[in-house]
């Protein structure tokens, strides 16, 4: 039952048109077809976080979406973040603290972060590391994580206050 | 960990969702958080995947005569922010919190939680606990199923291949009513050792009516009907309820499994059933 179906979708502000199995995961997608390798491949069960995309807004796990499902969507992946040149603040945040040892978790976690900084009051440190929850890091052991977004969450209500 | 083949199908419509449910070995994939890890896994290998997250319709969630309609479609997130389900159960926004994680909630629907029907899975034991109806869409048209003859098993329901989860209806409660929610996992986001759910009214320093729901203790969500029962009539107090609070337990034999001893999930029911309902009494008094 080996076919293809077309889908037209826009990734980090450009547009792509692609034939895909239905089987092929929005992961393997985006990585082996249009060669986007930031979105990392950890668990494909939804456990580990480090696949997350933003789909048309909002976060999800993009092992837990197919290829065909992109058709006509928005996805903002880590590419379209920043470049080592131009860092986005979050992963200005995340060098500055040393956030990252392997660097394999921090794809997820800067979409993740992205997302919360928007959503969520982010009042404590409990409630950081409750919405980073979804998003598994075995080398940093958080501190340097939550320390990055605490950072980022004092800018953004300094911000919104002033 | 790649899914197997199989015929992708994207209907706009119930009409053309039932049409291709038509099939000897269709599945539908609404949010895909629970199926999708079962695909990845050849847990579950259907030959056509019906894919209903294109149905506008079932998207909303709306004020009926009776009550709140919540769409099949409906988010974990969505519902968490919905300002009616706010003001009608207020209980939903602080179960939705501990459902999975963040990017998960973006994305999994109450249909898909409901049919999956995970014994600790917060919407079950939701509508279990707000007395619920479910609207099942089929080939001979709309029925509508209680959940404890929806459950069947962990992970099982009577819902057929070939019908759809449209919504859910939850009756509206009258205003003297307090609802909490809480629920113990291992770790933040996990699927909970123990839910527990109430519902407590009050009239003329009465308890008028009482409902007190257990998720992650049985196959299916339970209500403590002997403790309930004991409870109502007796006047609004914290002594009435610790009077009560032991027949909770009573004939009560949890689940043992890896996550939690069968020792441990009592502890937990007993912790939680005192807390949720102080919780509902600290809001009344
Ligand atoms: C890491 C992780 C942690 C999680 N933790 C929790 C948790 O703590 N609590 C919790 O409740 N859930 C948890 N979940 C599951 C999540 O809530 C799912 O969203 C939910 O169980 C299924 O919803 P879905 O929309 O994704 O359904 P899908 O995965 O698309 O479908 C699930 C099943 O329901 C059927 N189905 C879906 N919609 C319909 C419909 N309208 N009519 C008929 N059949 C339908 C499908 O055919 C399939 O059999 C977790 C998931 C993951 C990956
Ligand atoms: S690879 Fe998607 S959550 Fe682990
Ligand atoms: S930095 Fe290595 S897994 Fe997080």
């Amino acid at each position: 039952m080996s076919y293809k179906l077309k889908i037209a979708l826009n990734v980090n502000s450009e547009s792509f048109e692609a034939d895909v199995e239905p089987r092929m995961l929005a992961s393997d997608f985006l990585r082996d077809e249009l060669g986007l390798t930031g979105t990392h491949v950890g668990c494909e069960h939804g456990a580990c976080g480090t696949c997350t995309i933003i789909l048309n807004g909002v976060s999800v796990r993009s092992c837990l979406l197919l290829a065909v499902q992109l058709d006509e969507a928005n996805i903002e992946t880590v590419e379209g973040l920043g470049t080592t040149r131009e860092m986005h603040r979050i992963q200005h945040a995340f060098r500055e603290h040393h956030a990252l040892q392997c660097g394999f978790c921090t794809p997820g976690f800067l979409i993740t972060v992205r997302e919360i900084l928007d959503t969520l009051p982010l009042r404590n440190d409990k409630e950081i590391r409750e919405a980073l929850s979804g998003n598994i890091c075995r080398c940093t052991g958080y501190d340097h994580i939550v320390k990055a977004v605490r950072t980022l969450v004092n800018e953004r209500d300094k911000r919104l206050n002033s | 960990m790649k899914p197997a083949a199989f015929e992708y199908l994207r209907p706009k419509t119930l009409a053309d969702a039932l049409a291709a449910l038509d099939h000897e070995d269709a599945k539908i994939i609404a949010g895909g958080q629970s199926l999708l890890p079962m695909m990845n896994f050849r847990l579950v290998q259907p030959e056509r995947l019906v894919d209903i997250n294109q149905i506008e319709q079932l998207n909303q969630i709306e004020k009926t005569d009776t009550g709140i309609r919540i769409g099949a479609l409906v988010r974990h997130a969505e519902a968490a922010r919905s300002s009616l389900l706010a003001e009608h159960f207020p209980i939903i926004a602080k179960a939705m919190v501990h459902v999975a994680h963040v990017a998960i909630r973006n994305r999994g629907t109450v249909a898909g939680s409901m049919c999956h029907a995970d014994p600790s899975a917060e919407w079950p034991l939701l509508v279990t606990l707000l007395d619920g109806e479910i609207e099942i869409l089929g080939n001979s048209g709309t029925r509508s199923a209680k959940p404890f003859e929806f459950f069947l098993a962990p992970l099982v329901t009577e819902i057929e291949e070939t019908e759809i989860l449209t919504a859910i209806h939850l009756p509206l409660i009258a205003n003297p009513c307090r609802m909490a929610f809480d629920e113990i996992a291992q770790r933040a986001g996990d699927f909970a050792a123990v839910a527990v759910g109430t519902l407590v009214c009050v009239e003329g320093n009465i308890f008028s009516e009482i409902r007190l729901c257990l998720g992650g203790v049985f196959d299916t969500p339970v209500r403590a009907f002997a403790f309930e029962n004991a409870l109502i009539g007796q006047p609004a107090s914290v002594e009435s309820i610790e009077a009560a609070l032991p027949l909770v337990l009573k004939d009560l034999e949890p689940n043992d499994d890896i996550h939690a001893s069968a020792a441990y999930r009592l502890s937990l029911v007993s912790a939680l059933a005192r807390r949720v309902l102080f919780d509902t009494i600290d809001e009344m008094m």
